[in-house]
């Protein structure tokens, strides 16, 4: 063999090794489901991993004063690791990497957890705690598939205005100071960095532009969504920053860089400059309901179960809801903490006015039927041509 | 033959005769079979080198090609070409790799015009002594970590921080988070990265030139035209090289000190990380890629590369 047939052999092989390679990682299973739920529990596997929103897994690390973690790794034995995210795309994505034996994941990333077979069925008889989660929580469309449950009610909140006194000594509360009169604060406005912000300027146009006929923010056909983006295109001059990290969020209205936009109440209790508020605008608020879940490829699905009940525990749930800022799922929890009212836990009437986040999808969830609506990867592109 | 001629050897007094433990038939061997050793050294590495760099970009290539399913976020394996499409007809996207290159070629800009004076004080006007302290003040920030520097360039760069409290006085203010902030924390970040080659390449160019120059009645501006220059243009292209590919693919920086703006690799972290589109961000990462080899191509055909 010369040397030139020898080469082009190395190369003919080298390509058939390289397409052998991509087509072994590259083969991937259609939908798959999460299998079925569990009949009954085994003993602890000795550790839980857990992906949740910050302030959700506390062990005193962040703040002394703050542990719910230690009481239950003394009770089952099972040593918690957790992890926190900055949105629900981002839960998404980890959970896809597997790892994880637990989730606290928010409506608009529950259901494609559920679709894409990451997350398992929850057989609610196993915990003892579910009888005591409001009945207004429960079997609802962003925690159940076909009358299945994929988890147990963790807490739920709104999104909510935080501005700073300085620049507002007279207070808000309309979303329009970011939106229409968002020009005002130009370069200190601040914004939630992900496609599902769009809802919120859907939760807007509902208020002021109702000829456009927004009934559900979750729901918008292509001009409803054109007119979003609209808004947010001209909201986008005045934004000067777009956050996700919610410690970023802090320092950023700390040092006056933002002075209005959207936040969480756990932001609002964690600035400790003192010269911001927070406000549930008059037009209304998204929001989130979080559902506590169990991975389907879970390495120890009993201290998982162990976890999804002692964190619906009133004690447990009341001190993780507390110390987030929002109401929680346990109707005992309120015996625990003193603030319920300020959000209206158990107000089944108030819950229902705030827009859970949940993951848009193509049949309509408003229950039109003439019209397509615009899917969440068309909110992901217009969510990179707002940000430009 | 070779035995025969040994044999006698062995004979010798003082020289104790071969062990024949296994490693020394391992080196008898190697050293008798040159390709065999060739193979042995090469074959880790390059099977590191194909596993991470062919197959990695071979693997993101076809992954572009590929589409995903909205919902479930599962990558379909039918071949289509609409994120290239997407990619290059969307408005969005030719803005932003505008402003990425815009960014990169500025940052690249500065970081030479700031290193260059650096450079030939360490070479040509520093003692010894000096110099080295100087060379281990250059490499000292790179010992720390890159998002220690760009966080403290985003407390440095806030309202009321470092900079606004320095520029106060005279009138000045903190130019904020946003594209500003973007090129002074990205040359600040790739600066050693900079000045190391151009250092390097002053160091080659002898003293005996700049005195001839001088002998001959060259100013010093002609003498860095005409001598320093030229000597040093390929250096100036490897810095270069540095800078502008690190600027093309960063996003962390973009991030912290931003503001609303986003570079290609933010884009790119969005679909993979947001919008858990994989294809599409496989599609837009083929356009730094296809920047760095015009780049490079440039780069060789202008020579530099030749007399690195």
């Amino acid at each position: 063999m010369n040397n030139t047939a020898r080469r082009s052999a190395i190369f003919t092989g080298l390509a058939i090794a390289s397409v052998a390679v991509l087509t072994a990682c590259g083969t991937t299973s259609g939908s798959s489901d999460g299998g079925s739920a569990a009949d009954e529990l085994g003993d602890f596997e000795g550790s839980v991993s857990i992906l949740a929103w910050p302030g959700y897994v506390e062990d005193g690390s962040n703040d002394p004063t703050v542990d719910w973690v230690s009481a239950f790794e003394e009770q089952t034995g099972c040593t918690v690791s957790s992890k926190t995210y900055g949105t629900s795309d981002e839960a998404f994505n980890l959970m896809k990497t597997g790892g994880y034996d637990v989730i606290a994941a928010s409506g608009d990333a529950s259901l494609r957890l559920v679709a894409s077979g990451e997350v398992a069925p929850v057989n609610t008889d196993l915990l003892e705690n579910y009888d005591g989660i409001f009945d207004f929580l429960k079997e609802k469309s962003w925690n159940s598939v076909d009358g299945v449950s994929y988890g147990i009610p963790h807490g739920y909140g709104a999104n909510l205005l935080m501005y700073n006194t300085d620049v507002f000594p007279d207070g808000l509360d309309s979303w329009s100071a970011v939106f229409d009169d968002a020009a005002a604060n130009a370069g200190k406005v601040t914004a939630y960095d992900s496609p599902i912000y769009i809802a919120d300027a859907a939760v807007y146009l509902m208020a002021t532009q109702p000829d456009l006929g927004i009934t559900n923010p979750y729901s918008l056909d292509e001009t409803q969504l054109a007119a979003a983006v609209d808004l947010l295109k001209t909201q986008r001059a005045s934004v000067g920053e777009y956050w996700s990290d919610y410690l970023k969020e802090i320092q950023a209205f700390e040092t006056g860089n933002s002075v209005v936009g959207t936040t969480w109440q756990v932001i609002q209790n964690s600035v400790s400059t003192g010269n911001t508020e927070v406000v549930l605008p008059k037009e209304g608020a998204t929001g989130w309901s979080d559902t506590w879940m169990i991975a389907s490829k879970a390495k120890s699905p009993n201290c998982a179960y162990a976890w999804l009940d002692y964190i619906a525990s009133p004690e447990a749930n009341a001190q993780a809801t507390a110390y987030f800022g929002e109401a929680p799922s346990s109707i005992a929890a309120c015996d625990f903490r003193d603030d319920c009212e300020a959000f209206h836990a158990g107000d089944a009437d108030y819950a229902s006015q705030i827009w859970y986040w949940s993951t848009p999808i193509a049949d309509c969830l408003d229950g039109r039927t003439d019209v397509k609506c615009t899917d969440y990867s068309a909110w992901a592109t217009a969510w990179s041509e707002i940000k430009g | 033959m070779t035995s025969n001629a040994a044999s006698p050897l062995i004979e010798r007094a003082g020289i104790p005769p071969h062990r024949h433990t296994p490693a020394r038939r391992v080196s008898v061997f190697l050293s008798q079979h040159a390709r065999a050793r060739l193979g042995l050294l090469l074959s880790a590495p390059l099977l590191w080198l194909g596993l991470v760099y062919i197959v990695a970009l071979a693997a993101l290539l076809v992954t572009a090609f590929w589409s995903v399913d909205s919902f479930t976020g599962e990558v379909s394996t039918t071949w289509t070409l609409d994120n290239f499409v997407t990619v290059f007809t969307g408005a969005v996207y030719q803005a932003v790799t505008l402003r990425t290159v815009g960014i990169a070629l500025l940052v690249t800009i500065v970081d030479i015009v700031i290193a260059l004076p650096i450079a030939f004080f360490m070479a040509k006007v520093a003692s010894p002594r000096l110099r080295r302290i100087l060379v281990i003040a250059v490499l000292m920030p790179l010992w720390a970590s890159y998002l220690v520097k760009a966080y403290a360039w985003r407390s440095v760069l806030s309202e009321g921080g470092l900079l606004e409290w320095l520029l106060s006085p005279f009138g000045g203010q903190t130019p904020g988070y946003g594209i500003p902030a973007i090129v002074i924390t990205l040359s600040y970040l790739w600066l050693p990265y900079v000045i190391l080659p151009i250092y390097a390449g002053l160091e080659r160019v002898p003293d005996s030139l700049l005195e001839a120059s001088s002998d001959l009645g060259a100013k010093t501006g002609r003498t860095l035209v005409s001598i320093v220059l030229p000597m040093l243009w390929p250096a100036i292209i490897a810095g270069s090289i540095f800078s502008f590919s690190l600027s093309l693919g960063d996003y962390i920086t973009v991030n912290i000190v931003g503001g609303a703006n986003q570079l290609l690799g933010n884009l790119v972290f969005t679909n993979v990380g947001a919008a858990n589109n994989l294809p599409l961000a496989a599609a837009i990462a083929t356009i730094p890629i296809a920047i760095m080899v015009v780049y490079l191509t440039a780069a060789r055909r202008s020579g530099a590369l030749e007399s690195l």
